[in-house]
């Protein structure tokens, strides 16, 4: 029981990372009609930046603070270069543009950081566990995790649902020139979205810093998560983000628990660990198939 | 003037709350033009996407030629003899004009799983589509990209594109949309020539042109069919006259 | 033969020409100039491009973004290292069976993601990729992420000697010649002509008469196919297989390679990988000369180029020589 509590909330607390990621992804997707690939390596920046700020200030959580406006100029500039061109073209040029940019990103960690991986120490007031319920320690760190994704997925629906901005978020995922005739700047609602996406994928990264390690190409292979998440959860739905990033990070987490007893029973014990965490992973790309066949446009996707 | 060769049955189509068809039964025998008019929003373009298999009726029944195609889609439509042109001109635009109606010759022929023999020397396709765009007046334009020829010119080649599967019956869904009065005229002309080969179901806002080629006429307000006859009966029609023509977007 | 002598008189007939005489003549010049990796770097060319041109059926002609296709490479590939593992080595059973696998995959996932479009396409392509990727990674008795070094080439009944590495590349280009003249004659049949015709607009197609989605699924297994033969090519060339020959980095290669050539046209595909390997082969000691020890950062200048390419040059390589037929651009 206990067991399956700590899965299950590890199972949140990577949901709530990939959320994290998803969530500006799914945004630029439903306003800007925009595929980008580069997504995650906002993210693996964000992470270096953390690294060099917590380095220079020697507290996690001012380094974590200068991190993401730094992630937000970053992605202001990365969007009025190259986005703001990739807009009105096909998907297959934003394909290929956004490929480009990851190798140059790689590449520029790799310049600027060094090609070895670094480290984050955990901050030392999430070092510990906490009883999440009495005599079930919890480590601490993930469970601030869990508690500041929670916040930042509420302040996201806060924004999109209450504010102005979500406003016309929601109506530029649906109608796009309309919120352009209405006199409203859409190049301005872009840069300030696509930078939004930015400081999300850049927290993401920076949270994750700790407990994953920090190494070139850390965005591209969870940047197909995220994908798979939105994929799920329909293009452009940030409740579709949220609930999808819950089903995968649920189904990654206990495909790991579970999947090696489970294999044990007819491989040997090294094959059964070492084939775990690659079935988790197959089993989410089948879930988003079955997904898929039922629904072609995700769970809260837009029908055409 | 012979048996329905397409008849609905009481279609019905929502679109959330709003009813776009509802309970439409037209029919349109062999060799007729049957013209379908009725004020914007009244559910015309609803019909036709149901007759064509773009869209499935939430209700109701679509036959043609006796047999009940409800559940066929707009390809399988096609290939029985009911097609279609579009009220916004859809062509190919990378293919030249011949090359747009040779494919729609090459439709009509069978299954075109064939793989290493050249279909743009094809006699048997290009012979039958330069004669389709000779019948609709584009024979000197045979090696113009689609893309470059004037709007009328489109909605020809969309014409030819249709009648090269030798249908039994089509669906024209306003074929003198944005047409200027000389196009216009020239589009009366092509299907007044066209008359009497099969049945047309058409579609359209320029009353005179219905007028002057429909044998029968349906009116269609609010989803609903509220008169069917010839001009003369449509013309005469109180209810028509007062839900229709008695608002000023009629003749 | 007339034809051939006739297409000499263009700007790409005679640079096709002059490129396949000496790509033909390569491993003598290989040899001349004892420069064994440059015959290394172009056997890998002409099995790339084998691979670009079966992308290009999609790519090119289809409009549809399937980004997803090394995972061929690795259906081709594992099929050639899983029988080598198990001692068979005939490569008449080796090939068609790597060949089936990657074209009854290709069917399977065309199935499932030809009924989604545009972004939905792009994805779900690249999700089944991945999961093949990961499958791999899983597969411990055939090396999981370490992979499997392959010990005997592909035999056929000493017809041909794979291990001689002049044989081995004038079969691949023999190959190469064969699925271009194949992918040439396809563009222009009546297949090939729908396929294309439900790229410049569907629903045209489908009101014509074509059930679009079959089309579009025979020409996803076709093109999965030719990814499957390149694959097993490449794991003959590199005696070696592993989960890294189908990741989604590596579908990024070959979609960049088509976009590079000139998508929908019939060299496109090859001018791409050559160019792609070029770039790569020439940045690196160009950028050293720029500035000593920079050259193992050449993607970044390579990325950005890529940038460039997508905004400003998408009529590809094959449009410099000419013709550059009307290709206008649809979304998606």
């Amino acid at each position: 029981m206990e067991y399956l509590i700590l899965q299950t909330l590890n199972g949140i607390q990577l949901g709530l990372l990939m959320f994290l990621l998803a969530a500006g992804l799914t945004l630029t997707f439903g306003i800007m009609d925009l595929v980008n690939l580069a997504h995650g390596s906002l993210y693996m920046v964000g992470a270096y930046f953390a690294w060099t700020f917590i380095a220079w200030t020697d507290s996690f959580v001012l380094g974590a603070l200068l991190a993401l406006p730094a992630a937000l100029a970053l992605g202001v500039a990365v969007e009025m270069v190259v986005m703001r061109r990739l807009y009105a073209r096909d998907h297959l040029d934003q394909v290929l543009a956004t490929f480009g940019l990851i190798l140059f990103f790689n590449e520029l960690v790799r310049v600027v950081w060094g090609p070895a991986g670094k480290s984050v120490a955990l901050p030392s007031f999430v070092a510990g566990t906490i009883d999440i319920m009495p005599g079930v320690p919890y480590p601490a760190y993930r469970f601030a995790i869990i508690v500041v994704g929670a916040v930042v997925a509420l302040l996201l629906a806060w924004l999109v649902t209450r504010t102005r901005m979500g406003m016309l978020i929601r109506a530029g995922a649906s109608n796009r020139r309309m919120v352009g005739a209405l006199g409203v700047d859409i190049g301005l609602l872009f840069t300030l979205v696509f930078g939004l996406g930015a400081v999300f994928a850049a927290l993401a990264g920076l949270m994750a810093a700790p407990i994953l390690s920090i190494k070139i190409g850390m965005g591209d292979d969870i940047l197909i998560l995220a994908f798979v998440i939105i994929v799920i959860g329909g293009i452009g739905s940030v409740k579709g983000a949220f609930v999808a990033a819950m089903i995968v990070g649920q189904i990654d987490i206990f495909g790991r628990a579970y999947v090696p007893d489970l294999l044990k029973t007819f491989l040997s014990a090294a094959a059964a660990s070492s084939a775990a965490p690659a079935i988790s992973q197959v089993l989410i790309y089948v879930v988003m198939a079955a997904v898929l066949v039922w629904r072609p446009t995700g769970l809260f996707g837009q029908r055409s | 003037m012979a048996e329905a060769l397409l008849r609905t049955h009481r279609l019905v189509k929502r679109f959330g709350g709003l009813i776009a068809t509802d309970g439409v039964s037209i029919d349109v025998r062999d060799g007729e033009l049957h013209a379908l008019i009725g004020p914007n929003g009244a559910g015309k373009t609803t019909l036709i996407a149901q007759l064509s298999g773009q869209q499935r009726p939430d209700s109701g029944r679509v036959e043609f030629d006796g047999r009940d195609i409800t559940a066929l889609d707009m390809p399988a439509r096609a290939r029985r003899g009911l097609t279609r042109s579009f009220q916004i001109t859809s062509v190919l635009p990378e293919f030249t004009a011949l090359q747009n109606v040779a494919l729609a010759v090459q439709a009509h022929a069978g299954h075109s799983f064939r793989f290493l023999a050249n279909a743009r020397r094809d006699r048997r396709l290009r012979e039958p589509a330069f004669a389709g765009l000779e019948l609709v007046g584009l024979g000197n334009r045979a090696q113009i990209l689609a893309s470059s020829l004037s709007h009328g010119e489109r909605r020809q080649l969309e014409i030819a594109m249709a009648l090269a599967g030798e249908p039994r019956l089509l669906l024209l869904d306003e074929p003198m949309a944005g047409m200027g009065p000389d196009e216009s005229a020239r589009m009366v002309d092509l299907l007044r020539s066209l008359k009497g080969q099969r049945g047309m179901l058409l579609v359209e806002h320029d009353m005179d042109a219905v007028f002057a080629l429909a044998d029968r006429i349906s009116v269609l307000v609010y989803g609903r069919v509220i008169a069917t006859g010839t001009a003369a009966e449509i013309r005469a029609d109180p209810e028509v006259r007062q839900a229709y023509l008695g608002d000023d977007s009629g003749t | 033969m007339r034809k051939i002598l006739a297409s000499l008189g263009t700007p790409r007939g005679l640079v096709v020409a002059v490129l396949l005489l000496a790509m033909a003549l390569l491993p003598v010049i290989a040899q001349v100039l004892d420069q064994r990796y440059l015959l290394s770097v172009s056997t890998r060319i002409v099995i790339w491009s084998i691979a670009a041109a079966g992308l290009n059926i999609m790519l090119g002609y289809g409009g549809m973004v399937s980004f997803g296709h090394a995972v061929f490479w690795g259906i081709g590939g594992y099929a050639v290292g899983i029988f080598a593992h198990h001692g068979v080595h005939d490569g008449w059973l080796q090939w068609p069976v790597g060949i089936a696998a990657a074209m009854a995959w290709a069917t399977l996932i065309g199935a499932l993601s030809l009924r989604t479009r545009g972004v939905y396409f792009i994805m779900i392509t690249l999700a089944f990729a991945q999961l093949v990727y990961y499958v791999a990674v899983g597969l411990e008795p055939y090396g999981a992420d370490d992979g499997l070094n392959i010990a005997g080439r592909s035999q056929f009944s000493g017809l041909i000697d794979l291990r001689d590495r002049g044989q081995f590349y004038w079969l691949c280009f023999a190959l190469m010649l064969a699925t271009i003249w194949f992918c040439a004659r396809l563009a222009n049949s009546r297949f090939g002509l729908v396929v294309r015709g439900a790229k410049s607009n569907e629903t045209r197609m489908a009101a014509l008469g074509f059930p679009v989605f079959r089309y579009r699924l025979v020409a996803f297994a076709i093109s999965g196919g030719f990814g499957g033969l390149s694959g097993l090519l490449l794991a003959n060339h590199d005696a070696y297989i592993s989960p890294a020959m189908m990741s989604w980095v590596k579908s990024g290669d070959l979609i960049v390679i088509v976009v590079l050539g000139g998508m929908g046209t019939v060299f496109g595909p090859l001018f791409g990988t050559i160019a792609f390997f070029v770039l790569e082969e020439s940045l690196k000691p160009l950028m050293d000369m720029a500035s000593k020890g920079t050259g193992e950062y050449w993607q970044i200048v390579f990325g950005p180029l890529l940038v460039l390419v997508a905004l400003y040059a998408r009529g590809g390589l094959d449009s410099l020589l000419g013709r550059g037929r009307a290709r206008s651009r649809h979304r998606g």
